[in-house]
């Protein structure tokens, strides 16, 4: 008889198909605990050590309280308010400092804030800088029906006080240079966003036709007085705001420590000159500022190193006590066979 | 004349009067597929979405368009189009391929009697009343009623073996008006009209009559199943043959046959759907408590509408009651996949192409037949793994339904047969003289009248043996009946019949002297001892399953009319009058003890009046149109009574190999086989005791012969408290249909105590539908078990069809069996690997892909529910909409199909040897609460470490990054999304015992295609794409040191409770299966070298192992594992195997 339907005798039809056959048995998890818990621990010494050398430096200047200098500003809504903040460094800071701002329960990651924006206006396409999308209502056009650029509520809500930095230098203030450059991604700052281009005429004539922001003391082409390069949609501070945050506490890196003072800022008295626009008391949220250094896992963050230690350890003790359990537990498994 | 016959004019010779109405009949086209290239796609949608889990998806879609919701519909639409495009695809194949056929059949050449002459057309132009020639070999092209053949007296030979499987030849007969019009002309001037009833599937049923008006007189003639040629049957012996055509197309009764059977459905399927309504339940729950949250948490204006966050004018003033709806709609939306979209379709896909695996293996397929086993559904393959009852038959299942001749009881005399001889029994075999003796004896009693009673009573029972059946004879060269029977060339011609007990019986006459020569309808020859005698059949009174015998009327040489029946020996002794009744009786019970399978020959004498009456009642009921089976039934029971008993003849039926092993393999896997059976008590306990469903050592309980409700009632009682009393000894348990239905009726819960606690049953004396019966009960007691149907006959089909898994076997009788099963193989041994091997692999697999899919979709949506107690409950999403679209779809799916086609926890050939390890899968365990739990609460854990993980990382809001620039919301999602495909990829591989190349290909694939895809879809400012959220994140997230130990911190801190749990589980309380793993390929592990079970590793480990060994101090020589190995004798023929523990030790 023919043999037509015999089926082919081969691994896969047959499913004897070469095969790596694992088993999770004490005898392989023992030594994979103790690899691990090993390898974790000095993984998790290495990075605490990383964490604690870098200095982290938090001044909070909300002006809640009457004795804070910033009461007068956080109360009184007059615009570009100035009040100093006076700190002291008490350890010598080694190594680049970054100069961030923070805020707190400022709710950035809100679904109807984070959608808020066109990012088609933001890349500089033309029409849509006329145009805006509707996403970014109620901030889409002014009362005029004139359209606002950058529209959206996170343009809207553009974070605008500005800091100086003094060094107390035996009596006398010496202003600490602050570099703005590179504070926000280079591909935001280069790809992401652009102005709207036209030849042979400048920002103030691209973004005519358009008004700004309702918030916005200046327009956007007009961010920044001293470099006529970050003004527009890429004006870094704008882009820093526009990469929204996670949570509703967040930093923002505002500037870098540059000049004198870029490699080391030594000890002693330092004096925040702060002007003080952002509403932030009835939120309620706070602001402050901090000065970090950073290493090549970022800035102070105790957490990775912790979290490893403990896991670590606690690979070790699973792995003693598996040992126990495997030596003690031998026998009775043998019994009930 | 009644609206459920109908009238076919043969030819189309309408009557010429006015008010006639021609009936409509369906065309012969047959359409066996689905869809029109026009109706595919809404038909094939609406089939879709009348699953609930594609209907939730249309509507979480459908909410999504309507209602501003925080993802776009492209999240949830996009993986629907997906599944419903996989499936479409599948089903348009499936669908092309029956099209393809449909036209294949319906365009084939046929040749029509139509205007004067023989008219070559299609298939599909075949109207009801055409005349249709057929030619030799060639198949029936609508169901015809035969006018006339080549031959004179209008008979032709058809096999029907594509439609039952029957390989016989069948005689079919055209009514002698019709049969003498042989050729175009003749039929032409046929003025016939044919009356017969609607369509129906009964293949062997059909009532008509045929009024023919011959030479000015209409005669009426009636028509049986005998005049009726079915399509797909096959012409066989005759030139050619002409019908009329009276049911075409989708009516004739080979299509009818085929419509879909009742869907089965998997005891996984049905936990699925509940673990998706439970799912259902906590996506209610979460959007529920998120609206009430958020309306909570806005109560105040602060919360609600801050300064930098203004709300636009219409949505200040749009109404509260509908802000409320719809955000809740946004949080359903938002949590939606949580219920897993693609979960049906890979089910689907895996249990598609898993069922190939069935047909693949060799292990399946029967060189002798050459036939391999067959999935004919693929729903039920996890089923495989759960059975805990098996209903088996016992002909042509356990045994070969090979029947072979051994003894008969002629006129109270018991004989063997010994080479061709019959031999009185007591004669001793190894006396050859006797032998001789008998041999001469035997020879002379038709020579020499000097013993003229014995020998004539002998005689009449060998000839009633080769009259009573209906056997045909096919020669090589076939051509005509006649011609053979001129030659008298006997010996090259072969029996053929559909009942194997009939041809046994026929060629064990032949040898024994007198041969059955053939039946050309009419006359029916037989050479008896050399002396050729021909006798006219006159009628067949067939075998039927309620009378139990079969009886042909015939006239002999001599003139006398007389009936010869033969049947079950409860359905002919109660009607014989005359001859050794009490001593035939014995005999009978004697044969069945041996395992015969015996049958009761008689005759009954006419007188010629007699006859008359009888031939005028048959021909009455025969011609009857309505009620014609039960006048036939009547005029049956008033001809078949007042026997002559003759004898009873005890035929073998040779039990199929390793039947014994099986059976055996099957209760140690924890199985509790039932033997149904029709046959006799006698010879049911017999097999079952040779084929080890029954064994000595087992306490044989009866319920036998019950006659009434209260008598069986204290049997039952009696034997159930004999069972408590004795509950060292196993048990089995003998029940006959009668006090079967006698215990069903009445005491139902009774009976099922009993026969619970019995670990062998045996049905026997059963009808086809009370083996129906018994399934059901079986199935609907309070367990719930789970149960398998196996058999070969069409009285099987009722059984097969009722249990949860039906398997055919395809055997002798026919294929209506395999054809209306779920699965079909050739020999019951095989049951034994479909069940344990495939079975167990099946249902691990499916089993852990369900749990699978609603694990990582849980661990995907989880986070995303966090989030909202970060974002005020705003609904903003975690992920991008693209992760929230591919997750289920690119990066999750192909390790979990990977793993559910190949994964094997334990080797083939161990689980074939070890039958006990299929007690670990039984009660669907691996889909129970306990592990359901389990792997929701894993899903909900690990959603907690993702976020949580992240957050703390986050939370502190440090700069990650060298440079001290800050991330934002996309790329915590994105970091969190990138834990959770890593995680949720790697749980499966922990799941994974089967590593081949192509599951190392797709794990590793996922996670590397996870990450080419996110640089890829980073990389690009995408063109039509309002928002760019993800552009450069995923870069700008790898580019963190912080954000890499995150990850690995993460993704190993969720595996490590799984990893303990597994190996604490494992070491302190395994599984056989586990213990099985531990000693699989015959490796002997000894102590602490389990360490390094792995082969790669053991090199490796070794020296720490035994420097452990010594430390910890014992170590000895009996420790090393007692291997086993596949060519070990795993059955012995000591029964004390099975008090034996079920798993070998184990070492270590």
């Amino acid at each position: 008889m023919k043999k037509d339907n015999k089926p082919d005798n081969t691994a896969f039809t047959q499913q004897r198909l070469p095969a790596w056959q694992p088993v999770l048995s004490v005898g392989i998890v023992l030594p994979l605990f103790f690899i691990i818990g090993l390898a974790f621990i000095g993984i998790g010494i290495g990075l605490l050590i990383t964490s604690n050398n870098i200095q982290e430096f938090e001044e909070e200047y909300t002006g809640i309280g009457d004795n804070s200098n910033c009461y007068i500003c956080a109360n009184n809504a007059t615009a570009n308010c100035k009040c100093t903040l006076n700190f002291t460094i008490a350890q010598p800071i080694q190594g680049s400092v970054f100069m961030y701002y923070g805020l707190t329960n400022y709710y950035q990651n809100h679904q109807k804030y984070l959608s808020s924006r066109d990012d088609q206006q933001l890349a500089g396409e033309t029409y849509y800088l006329k145009n805006p999308s509707q996403s970014c209502k109620p901030y889409q056009m002014d009362i005029n029906n004139n359209p606002i650029a950058p529209c959206g509520s996170i343009a809207n809500s553009f974070f605008n006080d500005a800091f100086a930095l003094y060094y107390n230098n035996q009596g006398f203030l010496d202003e600490v240079k602050l570099d703005g450059s590179a504070i926000a991604w280079w591909t935001d700052h280069n790809v992401k966003f652009s102005n709207p281009s036209q030849t042979g005429s400048n920002l103030s004539q691209i973004f005519e036709g358009t008004v700004k922001p309702i918030n916005w003391s200046k327009p956007v082409y007009n961010l920044d007085v001293n470099n006529p390069d970050n003004n527009g949609f890429i004006n870094e501070d704008f882009l820093v705001w526009m990469r929204t945050a996670a949570l509703p506490d967040f930093r923002k890196l505002y500037r870098r420590i540059s000049g004198n003072y870029s490699s080391f800022m030594p000890s002693g008295n330092y004096t925040l000159e702060i002007t003080y626009n952002y509403p932030v008391k009835d939120l309620p949220g706070k602001k402050k500022v901090i000065f970090s250094t950073v290493s090549w896992m970022g800035g102070k963050n105790q957490f990775l190193g912790i979290a490893y230690l403990v896991f670590g350890s606690l690979c070790f003790v699973m792995g003693f006590i598996l040992l126990i359990v495997y030596a003690k537990y031998q026998n009775v498994e043998d019994n009930d066979d | 004349i009644w609206s459920d016959t109908r009238t076919v004019y043969v030819a189309n010779r309408f009557p010429q009067h006015d008010h006639y109405i021609p009936q409509k009949f369906a065309d012969n086209r047959i359409i066996s597929s689905k869809y029109t290239v026009w109706n595919f796609i809404p038909k094939n949608l609406f089939e879709q979405f009348r699953r609930i889990a594609n209907f939730y998806f249309l509507i979480i879609f459908l909410v999504q368009l309507m209602i501003d919701t925080p993802t776009s519909p492209v999240t949830s639409g996009l993986p629907l189009f997906f599944v419903i495009t996989v499936t479409a695809i599948k089903q348009g194949f499936e669908d092309w391929l029956r099209h393809k056929a449909d036209n294949e059949v319906n365009g084939a050449p046929v040749y029509v009697v139509r205007s004067g002459g023989l008219v070559q057309t299609r298939s599909k132009n075949i109207r009801v009343g055409d005349i249709v020639r057929v030619a030799k070999d060639e198949t029936f092209p609508a169901d015809l009623v035969l006018l006339s053949s080549d031959r004179r007296e209008g008979t032709c030979h058809v096999t029907t073996a594509s439609l039952d499987g029957e390989t016989n030849l069948k005689t079919h007969s055209a009514v002698p008006e019709t049969a003498i019009s042989q050729s175009v002309s003749s039929l032409e001037a046929i003025v016939a009209v044919i009356e017969c009833h609607q369509p129906e599937a009964d293949l062997y049923r059909f009532v008509g009559r045929i009024t023919v008006n011959h030479c000015e007189e209409e005669i009426v003639r009636p028509l049986g199943p005998e005049n009726l040629l079915l399509r797909g049957a096959r012409l066989k012996n005759t030139k050619e043959i002409f019908g009329v055509a009276v049911y075409t197309g989708m009516e004739t009764k080979m299509a009818l046959n085929y419509k879909s059977k009742s869907q089965k459905r998997s005891a996984v399927e049905k936990s699925m759907n509940t673990f998706l309504m439970i799912y259902l339940v906590i996506l209610l729950f979460e959007a529920v408590l998120s609206t009430i949250l958020k309306y909570a948490w806005q109560a105040e204006e602060k919360w609600d509408e801050p300064w930098y966050n203004q709300k636009t004018e219409q949505e200040r003033n749009s109404s509260k009651i509908l802000k409320f709806i719809s955000d809740f709609l946004a949080f359903l939306v938002l949590y939606n996949f949580i219920i897993p979209i693609s979960l049906y379709v890979t089910v689907e896909m895996q249990k598609f192409l898993g069922s190939f695996f069935i047909g693949w293996d060799l292990d399946l397929y029967h060189e002798e037949s050459d036939q391999k086993a067959q999935v004919n559904t693929s729903d039920l393959n996890e089923e495989l793994g759960q059975v805990e009852y098996v209903f088996t038959d016992k002909t042509g299942t356990l045994t070969e339904n090979e029947m072979q001749f051994r003894e008969c009881s002629i006129n109270g005399v018991k004989y063997q047969e010994i080479n061709g001889k019959l031999v009185p029994e007591g004669m001793a075999e190894d006396l050859p003289d006797a032998v001789d003796s008998n041999l001469v004896n035997n020879l002379t009693w038709a020579y020499f009248p000097t013993r003229p009673k014995s020998s004539e009573e002998d005689i009449l029972f060998l000839k009633a043996v080769s009259l009573c059946h209906t056997v045909q004879i096919s020669y090589d060269q076939a051509d005509g009946l006649g011609d053979r029977q001129a030659n008298g060339i006997l010996h090259q011609m072969e029996y053929y019949a559909s009942s194997p007990d009939e041809k046994a019986l026929v060629e064990a006459t032949k040898r024994i002297g007198v041969t059955f020569n053939g039946n050309n309808g009419e006359t029916m020859s037989i050479t008896s001892f050399g002396k050729l005698e021909i006798y006219k059949l006159l009628h067949i009174l067939e075998f039927d399953a309620n009378r139990r015998r079969m009886s042909v009327i015939l006239q002999t040489p001599s003139g006398e009319k007389m009936l010869f029946t033969k049947g079950a020996e409860s359905s002919i002794l109660p009607y014989t009058k005359t001859g050794e009744i009490d001593k035939t009786r014995m005999h009978v019970d004697e044969l069945a003890l041996k395992g015969l399978r015996t049958l009761v020959i008689a005759c009954r004498h006419f007188t010629p009046e007699e006859y008359i009456e009888i031939d005028r009642r048959l021909h009455e009921a025969r011609t009857a149109l309505q009620q014609r089976e039960e006048r036939l039934a009547d005029v049956f029971s008033y001809i078949e009574k007042d026997f002559e008993l003759l004898g009873a003849v005890g035929v073998e039926d040779k039990l199929q190999e390793k039947v014994q092993e099986t059976i055996e393999a099957l209760r140690m896997a924890g199985i509790k086989v039932w033997v149904l059976t029709g046959d006799k008590h006698e010879t049911a306990v017999s097999v079952s005791l040779s084929c080890g469903h029954f064994h000595r050592t087992m306490n044989i309980l009866e319920l036998v012969q019950q006659k009434s409700d209260s008598e069986c009632a204290v049997q039952l009682r009696r034997l159930d408290k004999r069972i408590k009393e004795d509950h060292v000894i196993q048990h089995g348990l003998v029940v006959d249909g009668a006090s079967l239905s006698l215990a069903l009726r009445q005491h139902e819960k009774l009976f099922m105590d009993v026969c619970r606690n019995c670990s062998a049953v045996l049905c026997c004396r059963m009808a086809p539908l009370q083996k129906a019966k018994v399934v059901r009960l079986l199935k609907t007691s309070p367990e719930k078990p789970i149960t398998l149907a196996i058999g070969d006959g069409a009285n099987d089909v009722s059984m097969i069809q009722e249990a949860h898994v039906g398997i055919g076997i395809m055997g002798k009788e026919g294929r209506q069996a395999v054809r209306n099963s779920d699965y079909a193989i050739a020999r019951f041994k095989f049951l034994s690997k479909l069940l344990l091997v495939h079975g167990h692999f099946y249902y691990i697999r499916i089993a852990t892909l369900v749990q699978y899919f609603f694990y990582k979709n849980v661990c995907f949506i989880t986070p995303q529910f966090l989030y909202q107690f970060f974002c005020l409950f705003s609904q903003q999403t975690l992920y991008d909409s693209v992760y929230l679209t591919l997750y289920n779809i690119c990066f999750t799916s192909l390790p979990i199909l990977v793993y559910s086609l190949f994964e094997q926890l334990v080797h083939p050939h161990v689980l074939q040897n070890k039958p006990a390890l299929y007690r670990d899968i039984s009660k669907n365990a691996l889909l129970s609460c306990k592990p359901f739990l389990y792997w929701t609460l894993l899903g909900f854990c690990h959603a907690f470490v993702f976020f949580f993980g992240s957050y703390l990382l986050m939370g502190e809001d440090t700069s990650l990054m060298g440079n001290g620039q800050m991330f934002g919301n996309w790329t915590f999602g994105t970091l969190v999304f990138t834990i959770m495909v890593i995680t949720v990829t790697l749980k499966l591989a922990l799941e994974t015992h089967f590593w081949t190349w192509m599951n190392h290909f797709v794990t590793w694939g996922s996670i590397a295609f996870y990450f080419i895809f996110s640089l890829f879809y980073g990389g690009i400012i995408w063109p039509f794409l309002h928002t760019q959220d993800m552009y450069f994140v995923f870069v700008q997230l790898l580019s963190s040191g912080s954000a890499w130990f995150a990850i690995i911190l993460i993704v190993i801190t969720c595996l490590f409770p799984d990893v303990i749990k597994s190996v604490f589980y494992r070491h302190l309380q395994p599984t056989n299966t586990q213990k099985t793993q531990l000693n699989r390929n015959g490796i002997g592990i000894s102590c602490l070298d389990s360490m390094c079970c792995f082969s790669d590793g053991e090199k490796a480990c070794a020296p720490v192992g035994r420097m452990l060994d010594r430390m910890i101090g014992r170590c000895s020589p009996t420790r090393v594992g007692r291997s086993w190995s596949t060519s070990d004798p795993y059955y012995s023929n000591d029964r004390s195997i099975l008090t034996l523990s079920q798993v070998e030790a184990t070492p270590c």
